[in-house]
Parts: C-alpha cells; sequence; structure tokens
C-alpha cells in the first residue's frame, strides 16, 4: 500500500516556490502536483532573483538534473536591469549598422529609423559627461534617475537642472558622495514628458512575454495585458516634478494616492484601450501602434540573445513596460523580471492566475515530469491567451507558412486584430 | 456678493442665451420657504388607484437608500404583507385569485366604482391614455421633488446660489479635474433609483379596464397591467430584418475565424461612402448592420444630425460659464451619481472628469426643455415664497428640467469611448437624451418608452419560455425585478463597452428602443437552464449578475431568427 502510494506519487511532479503567492500555489495544486522543499528532489522552481543568483552562482551554484525545470535565465539581467538592457540594445543596434542591415537604417537626423524604441539613456557616473554634454544641448529637457537595480519605482526622480544630480558627478570633490554613488549606479533618460493622456491621466502598459528559448528565439505574448493609469492628472509643469502620483504609475506608488479605487485598481484591459484608439484615431494607426509594440519586444529579445545563456532548464515570464506618447510612438521603459503576482482587484486576481496557468501549460507540457531535452515547442491548444509573438525556428522556414500564421494570431484587441510575425522578410511590407 | 444663501432674495442663475422663460428678475428662496412646486393637475374624479406604493425593502438588493423612503416604510410592510401569495398555499392561476379577493373585499364598492368608472369614460372619451400618463406621472413627479425639497431642508442647502468670485475662480482652475476634492457628499442621496421606477410601473393601472370581464388582453402574468400594443416575434422579425441570419453583421460576422473578405471589408468601405456622402439617411440604413469601430464615431454625429459649428462650440462655452458662476443642488447630486456609478466601473473610470463637465452643463441647457413638447412628463417649477402659482415668478428647476436620478451619468460615460472633445460629446450625449434616452425614465404610451419596454419584454417571455417564466414567478422572482435595471440604462454599465456600442447601433439605427426588450429576453433565453434550477430571487439575480462576457448580436440573432416558436 505504502509502496503503492509512493508509487503514485513518484509520477507527480514536485514544487518548491519561494514566492508565497496564491495566484502560484493555487495552480501547482490544481495540477496535483506536490510541494517539497528545497533540498529534496524537485522538479519545479519557481524561484525569486536572488535564488536564482545562487543557483547559478560559482560558489553555491549546483547542476540541475534532466528532469528539472526553474522560471528564470541565469543571466536575465542583461534584460530586466535598466543599464544592461540599454547597453545591449545600444551594441545590437552597432552591430546591426556595421551589417548593413536595412533594420539600423537611420533617418537625416541619425536617428534609428525602427531601433528607436528606448529613451536616450546614460548610465551614471560612468557617462555623466556624455550625459552633461547632451542635457545641454536641449537645457529645458525634463530627465528621469533610475537606480538600476531597483523595482516598483523606489528611489526615482525627475530632474530639470544639473545641479540636482551633482552628487554624481565624476568631478565632484566632496569624496564621500562619490563612494555612496559607486554603489548604486543609476541610469538617466530623457523623460517622455508628452505622454498619451487618456482623461488627462499618464499611463503606461505592463505586457507578459514568456520566452521558452533565446537559440532558436521562441516567445509568447499574453493577450490579456493591461494599462495602469495614474490618480493624478498629469502635467508637465515644473512645479510638479517631485509629485509621483503625476509621473510614475506603478501600483505600488498609485495605490497610496489619495483617490486609488480598489474596485478597479486604476487598470484598463489593453482591448480597452484598443477599443478608444480605434474609436477615437482610427484603425491604420492603432494596428500600427501595436505593431510597433509587438516589433519592438522582439527587438529588445534578440539584442540578448547572443548574450543570453541559454539553460536548457531555463524559462522566463518578463513584465515589459511600455509607455506611448502623444504621436502614438511607444517606448520600451523597462523589462522586469519577476513581474508582480500581487492582485490589487478581483479582475487582476483572475488575470494573473489564469497568466500562470497559461504559462505552465507552455513550460511543463501535459503537466507531467518535465524533460529539458524536449522540443520546447507546444501544440497550438495549449497557449491560451498566449500568442505566438516571434518563433524564430518558424520565421526561417518558408514565406507561405508566416501569412498563414499571421491570419490565425490573435493579437490584443476586442475582437483581435491579426497578429504579426516579425521575421526580416516581413519588414518590407510592415514599414 | 457673500457665498451663503441668505434670507434676502436674490437673482438665480440666468439661464443660456436661447430666450429663457418669463421674468426679468428672478428669485429663489431659502430652504424652509422654498419648494418645488408642481403645476396643478385635472383631478380625476372616480380614477382608479394610482401612484406608487413604495418599494419593498427586502427587493431593494442595491442601490443607495433613497431620500422619501423612509417615512414610507410602516406602509410599505403592510402592503407587502398584502401582495405576497401565502407560503404553503394551493398554487392556483392568478387572475382567479385576484378576482376572488378583490370580489371579497370590495364587494360593497364595486358597484359604486364601476358606476364611476362609466361616468369617467363617458366623460373623458379617447383621451383616456393621455391621462392615465399625467396621472400616474403626476404622482410620481410629486414625490421626485418632495424628496429633493426635504434633502433641500435637511442640509439646509438652497436649490441654488450664485459663487462667490473666488470660488468661480477656483472652479474654472479646476475644470479639468473636478473629479478630486469634491466636497462632502456622505449626505446627499440619489433622489430615485430605478427600483423606485418600477414599483411606479407596476402599480400603474387603466382605470377602464376590470380584470374581471371577459379578457381580450391575454392572461398576462408580469408585472406591467397595462394593456398596451406590443410587437411579438413575427412583427419583431420583420422589423429587425437585417439582424437575420443571412445579412451580415459586426459583431458576429467580423469574428477572428471568419476572413475579412467576406462581409468586413466590404462592409468598412460602404461605411465610408456612406460618410463620405454626408447622408444621414443611409447611414441610419447602413448602421443596422453595425458600425466599425473607426467610423463609429463620425456615423453616430452624423445620424444625430451633430456637426460642430463655431457656435455650437460657444454654445458650450456659455453653459460652462453658467455652471462657473452659479451652484445648483442638482450639482451635487450629479457629483454622487458619477461617484458611485461610473468612477467604479471598470471602462468608464478613465473618463469621470468629462462626465462631470458634461452632466454640470447638461443641467443647465435650457434647450433641453423642447423635449418636453413630446413628452408625457412636464419639467418641475420653482417659486419665490409667497408668490406660489403667480406664473411672472416661476422658473424651471433644474434649468434643463430633468432632475438625474441613480444611474444617470451612465448614459453618458459610452460616449467617451468615442470623442474625447467636450463640446461635440456634449452635443450628441444631449441628441441621444432628447431622441431616446429620455423614454427609459418617463411614463408614456409610446412604443420606445419603458413601460411598452416591460411589457414587450414579459410578453416575449411568457409567450416563447413560458415554463421558465412561470418557474420565476413561483419562485418570487418576476424576470421584470432583474431586467428592468438593464433597460432603464440602455444596458450600459453591464455589457462589455465594445458590445455595448454594438447594440447602440442598433438603436441608432432603428430609431427605437425595442431592442433593448429584446436582448433582455434573449439573455434570459440564454441563461434559461441555469435559472431553471434556482430556487429564490437572490439565485436569480446571481445568476444573471454578470453580462460582461455576453456577445449581443449572436444572442439577438438566435433568439429572433433561429429559435423555433
Amino acid at each position: 500500500m505504502f509502496l503503492l502510494a509512493l508509487w503514485i506519487m513518484a509520477g507527480k511532479v514536485k514544487w518548491v516556490t519561494d514566492i508565497e503567492k496564491s495566484v502560484l500555489i493555487n495552480n501547482f495544486e490544481k495540477r496535483g502536483w506536490v510541494q517539497v522543499t528545497e533540498n529534496e528532489d524537485w522538479n519545479f522552481y519557481w524561484m525569486s532573483v536572488q535564488t536564482i543568483r545562487n543557483v547559478f552562482s560559482v560558489e553555491t551554484g549546483y547542476r540541475l538534473s534532466d528532469d528539472q525545470i526553474v522560471n528564470h535565465f541565469p543571466n536575465h539581467y542583461e534584460l530586466t536591469r535598466k543599464d544592461l538592457m540599454v547597453k545591449n540594445i545600444k551594441r545590437y543596434r552597432k552591430e546591426l549598422e556595421k551589417e548593413g542591415s536595412p533594420l539600423a537604417e537611420k533617418d537625416e537626423n541619425g536617428k534609428y529609423l525602427y531601433l528607436d524604441f528606448v529613451p536616450v539613456t546614460y548610465m551614471l557616473p560612468a557617462d555623466y559627461n556624455l550625459f552633461v554634454e547632451e542635457f545641454r544641448k536641449s537645457p529645458s529637457s525634463t530627465w528621469i534617475m533610475k537606480p538600476c537595480g531597483k523595482a516598483q519605482g523606489k528611489g526615482i526622480f525627475l530632474i530639470n537642472k544639473l545641479s540636482q544630480i551633482k552628487k554624481w558627478s565624476r568631478d565632484s570633490k566632496t569624496s564621500s558622495f562619490v563612494t555612496q554613488s559607486t554603489k548604486e549606479a543609476y541610469v538617466i533618460s530623457l523623460y517622455i514628458n508628452n505622454p498619451l493622456l487618456i482623461g488627462g491621466r499618464k499611463f503606461d502598459l505592463r505586457l507578459y512575454v514568456l520566452v521558452s528559448t533565446y537559440r532558436p528565439l521562441r516567445c509568447y505574448m499574453y493577450k490579456l495585458g493591461f494599462c495602469r493609469f495614474c490618480t493624478v492628472k498629469y502635467t508637465p509643469s515644473t512645479s510638479e516634478l517631485d509629485n509621483m502620483f503625476v509621473h510614475l504609475t506603478n501600483v505600488a506608488i498609485q495605490k497610496h494616492g489619495e483617490d486609488y479605487n480598489h474596485i478597479h485598481g486604476g487598470k484598463w484591459t489593453v482591448s480597452n484601450l484598443r477599443l478608444y484608439l480605434e474609436s477615437t484615431r482610427g484603425k491604420e494607426v492603432t494596428s500600427k501602434l501595436f505593431d510597433e509594440i509587438h516589433w519592438i519586444i522582439v527587438q529588445s529579445l534578440k539584442a540578448v540573445a547572443p548574450v543570453m545563456n541559454n539553460d536548457k532548464h531555463c524559462f522566463e515570464c518578463y513584465g515589459y513596460d511600455i509607455i506611448i506618447d502623444d504621436k502614438l510612438k511607444p517606448w520600451l521603459i523597462e523589462v522586469n523580471a519577476s513581474p508582480s503576482l500581487t492582485s490589487s482587484t478581483a479582475n487582476d486576481r483572475i488575470l494573473k492566475y489564469n497568466l500562470i496557468n497559461d504559462t505552465l501549460n507552455i513550460a511543463v507540457p501535459n503537466g507531467e515530469i518535465p524533460d529539458c531535452k524536449w522540443n520546447k515547442s507546444p501544440p497550438k491548444e495549449v497557449l491560451g491567451n498566449y500568442e505566438i509573438l516571434y518563433d524564430e525556428e518558424l520565421a526561417q522556414g518558408d514565406g507561405a507558412d508566416r501569412e498563414l500564421r499571421s491570419r490565425q494570431g490573435q493579437s490584443l484587441g476586442p475582437k483581435g486584430g491579426r497578429s504579426r510575425d516579425s521575421g526580416r522578410t516581413v519588414l518590407t511590407t510592415w514599414k | 456678493m457673500r457665498g451663503k444663501a441668505t434670507t434676502s432674495l436674490r437673482p438665480l442663475p440666468a439661464p443660456a442665451p436661447p430666450p429663457p422663460p418669463p421674468p426679468p428678475r428672478l428669485f429663489f428662496f431659502f430652504f424652509s420657504f422654498f419648494f418645488l412646486f408642481f403645476p396643478p393637475r385635472q383631478r380625476n374624479a372616480g380614477a382608479g388607484p394610482l401612484g406608487g406604493r413604495g418599494g419593498s425593502r427586502e427587493e431593494r438588493t442595491d442601490g443607495p437608500a433613497v431620500a422619501w423612503q423612509r417615512p414610507l416604510r410602516q406602509r410599505r410592510r403592510q402592503e407587502r404583507a398584502e401582495r405576497r401569495p401565502r407560503a404553503g398555499a394551493p398554487s392556483r392561476p392568478v387572475p382567479a385569485a385576484r378576482r376572488a379577493r378583490a370580489g371579497a373585499m370590495l364587494q360593497e364598492e364595486s358597484d359604486l366604482s364601476l358606476v364611476i368608472a362609466q361616468i369617467v369614460q363617458k366623460l373623458k372619451g379617447s383621451t383616456l391614455y393621455a391621462q392615465l400618463e399625467r396621472q400616474a406621472w403626476g404622482s410620481w413627479e410629486k414625490r421626485i421633488l418632495k424628496s429633493l425639497n426635504s434633502m433641500c431642508t435637511e442640509l439646509s442647502i438652497p436649490l441654488a446660489r450664485k459663487r462667490p468670485v473666488g470660488e468661480q475662480k477656483e472652479l474654472l482652475n479646476k475644470w479639468n479635474e473636478m473629479g478630486t476634492d469634491e466636497p462632502d457628499l456622505s449626505l446627499f442621496r440619489p433622489v430615485y433609483a430605478p427600483k423606485d421606477f418600477l414599483e411606479v410601473l407596476i402599480n400603474l393601472r387603466n382605470p377602464n379596464y376590470e380584470n374581471g370581464d371577459s379578457l381580450s388582453f391575454r392572461t398576462h402574468l408580469g408585472l406591467i397591467q397595462v394593456p398596451l400594443k406590443v410587437k411579438d416575434i413575427p412583427e419583431l422579425k420583420e422589423f429587425f430584418v437585417e439582424l437575420g441570419l443571412t445579412t451580415g453583421q459586426l459583431g458576429i460576422d467580423d469574428s477572428t475565424q471568419v476572413p475579412p473578405e467576406l462581409f468586413e471589408n466590404e462592409h468598412v468601405r460602404i461605411g465610408q461612402k456612406v460618410l463620405a456622402e454626408q447622408d444621414s439617411a443611409a447611414a441610419q440604413q447602413y448602421i443596422r448592420q453595425g458600425s466599425p469601430t473607426a467610423l463609429r464615431a463620425e456615423l453616430w454625429a452624423l445620424i444625430l444630425n451633430i456637426s460642430s459649428q463655431p457656435e455650437d462650440i460657444l454654445y458650450y462655452e456659455q453653459l460652462k460659464t453658467n455652471v462657473i458662476q452659479h451652484d445648483l443642488l442638482v450639482d451635487s447630486l450629479i457629483y454622487k451619481d458619477v461617484k458611485l456609478t461610473a468612477s467604479n466601473d471598470d471602462y468608464y473610470f478613465v473618463f469621470e472628469d468629462y462626465l462631470y463637465q458634461v452632466l454640470l452643463c447638461f443641467s443647465r441647457d435650457t434647450s433641453v426643455l423642447g423635449h418636453f413638447a413630446y413628452n408625457s412628463a412636464s419639467p418641475p417649477k420653482s417659486y419665490i415664497r409667497g408668490k406660489l402659482g403667480l406664473e411672472e415668478y416661476a422658473v424651471f428647476y433644474p434649468p434643463n428640467g430633468v432632475i438625474p436620478f441613480h444611474g444617470f451619468s451612465m448614459y453618458v460615460a459610452p460616449l467617451c469611448f468615442l470623442y474625447h472633445e467636450p463640446s461635440k460629446l456634449y452635443q450628441i450625449f444631449r441628441e441621444m437624451y432628447v431622441r431616446f434616452f429620455f423614454r427609459l425614465h418617463s411614463i408614456s404610451s409610446h412604443p420606445s418608452g419603458i413601460v411598452s419596454l416591460c411589457l414587450l419584454f414579459e410578453t416575449l417571455l411568457q409567450t416563447y419560455l413560458p415554463q421558465l417564466f412561470y418557474h420565476l414567478r413561483e419562485i418570487g422572482a418576476q424576470p421584470l425585478r432583474i431586467s428592468f435595471k438593464w433597460m432603464v440604462r440602455a444596458f450600459s454599465g453591464y455589457l462589455a463597452t465594445d458590445q455595448l456600442l454594438l447594440l447602440w447601433d442598433r438603436i441608432l439605427g432603428y430609431n427605437s428602443l425595442e431592442i433593448l426588450a429584446v436582448l433582455a429576453a434573449a439573455v434570459f433565453a440564454f441563461r434559461a437552464v441555469n435559472l431553471m434550477e434556482v430556487t429564490s430571487l437572490a439565485a436569480a439575480e446571481a445568476v444573471l449578475a454578470d453580462l460582461s462576457t455576453l456577445k449581443v448580436m449572436p444572442l439577438l440573432q438566435i433568439f429572433l431568427f433561429a429559435t423555433v416558436t
């Protein structure tokens, strides 16, 4: 009897997590998986970013066996740290330019036509002088300072005068400031002070992207992203530069605002956004906007793919933050390795539960004990609310295949627009 | 000028440019001496019992407590006890029971009432329906005004006052964000909620019609007891012929499984052509098959004959000035309503500030008074103390004659998805109101009036889903009690926005609100299996609580054209 029980249990996936969130745990339990501790034999570990660092570190790391899967890539920070992301994208652009690729085409002002999706950014203190040069070109501009390794809007502030960031100046005489700042690296980006406003308020987009492998690149976009609205009306006025309720859309910040509403949580579905834009701006510009959003996500993944440790035990679900400006141009703000799984409203809980559910269906096929050697190509039926964003293998197949796929794909939107696989040859029609 | 109202007489807000009613100097009054008065009606001797008795408390499962209900609590309990069928009593057909009860209780009086009714009929003849409307509406209006008055008295707030200059400047500065820093609204309550209105409708009777005699009108088991003519399914099929199975529809034939070459592309092309021609009648015909999202804003403007001329924008600015200069009690009601409904809505919270901008101006727009020419209601008036009844000292209150009720702001909210320019948004809403929405909260015999819609809904359900209807009645869940709130709001706030807009496309296309009743019946048909299992009103409400996943057009099509009748 005992052996029978043991045998039955042996077939079940053993899971560990150090993120105690109900949307995760409920999903594990619904599959009949068995919870174990990290010291035991586990099959699936939903880790925090600290843990993944330990697992793959030189001192404390250990090898994962073939039936073990984790939810982060070892060096995900190449994409998810603000400074490294920008560095990788800049490198990628330079490489394309060197190759003479049409993607790296520039306009008469020297701006990339297709790859200009990250606001001008500098690392501090390393690029301080470069930044000062740029700042002096347009002295009335606003810049946003972000600590590289933090999340949830912590430590972010806006500046419009050089004096406000004196301590990052290499030439600063006060040594104590210098030592302090070298510990904490910052990026400074040109602030997008003309965001698209709806109802007079600034918002950003949170989109979920699942990457199962980087080489070949295979990524999926979750159809049900959402917009996060500020509770306070937007104003670019300099007197409100330090009012974070106006400028930062993170829920962690907004929920402390006076007007925060717990019923809707200041969130809109992406399909609402699409309906609003189509109704007020027209269908073509809206489709173009969403195509561009898909494009920049794929390009950002392609930029880090060469440096990413494509460990076969890994998959990752990223939270992409995108801001749309008033000319309907999307900007990539950052990528999060551990998008929040806290639910701020009832709808939020349902959304995140389904997100994890669909993620697990793709990453752990059939809910059975995983085998890392599988080809990571799930059948279409298990995608749920995900749709294929880019599949390098398929894209390098014949063009006819791609045409068919772009018809079937269901993009973000109330009735679903048409998805787009952004391969190189599709670029010309997309242009 | 001081900000507070004083006992001295003060000039009232002057209405907008179009020539206002009477006097050069308008007065308003202080709380205890002030009340809204309703022009006297012709009394109908011996007309049948009218006037609502107030809603029963247990049936009000949502919506805030309404001001005037409280004093009526005692009466209501008693009436509820009378009306409810006794538990355990053997079920029998209602008309017989009603007949028996009526006969037992009114044996002596029945002869008298019959005589009076006959006299009345002889005297009044064919204008009976008109009177029915006026009577019912009269007492309902009185109640609303009483409620408004009592709120005024309790809170010691004047109905209208001029704002001091400082306050005007402040309001002008925050015109675009009135949603923040609102005043303390905790003491305000909506004047009435749809549920209260339903009780009034339920108690409408045709005084000339007696249940006891030969029934020319089929036994009606629903709540509405007024025998108005409503369409049946064959007539609806003819009326809504463009929704048929063989005609392409947006909302069905534009889903991702259907290649756009089959219908959608061509439909969009035709729509663009209609817009290029600026042909309003063609637009109305076209939109019966639904409007593409990108063309909808322009098509609606074309059908409603709205074009943004400079004078329209100027008119709106003038209204805005009125809002800045004068403060009305009704404003607080509007604030409260927006905060209770739209601000908490997943789809519409973003547009909260637009709603204030539209509704505050709307309440000051005297051109809306024009619609009372074809509305059986009449706008309330206010009089100066001591000058009651003297027309020279009368003015309409609120200036547009429309007192907002709980949920009123939801008429505007969906339009914010289409128009982001306030004066255009305002014009579209105003036109939608005076063409369609006013019918949803006034008593009339018009086929698009709420009474007819309720009757149409109940008749459809009773005729084509008799088992479901009877079952729901038996468990004390009269279907109309659930669907009424959907219809009064034209489904705003209940459906997903894209579906709602497809529905409102058809309202514009057919120039009729009957589709609301048909949709309500279709929803019940769709959830019939689950509804047959429930055993209480609360459970039935729960089954029908969430309509946000419904697809409107397939439901309508199946109900009208694919159900075996």
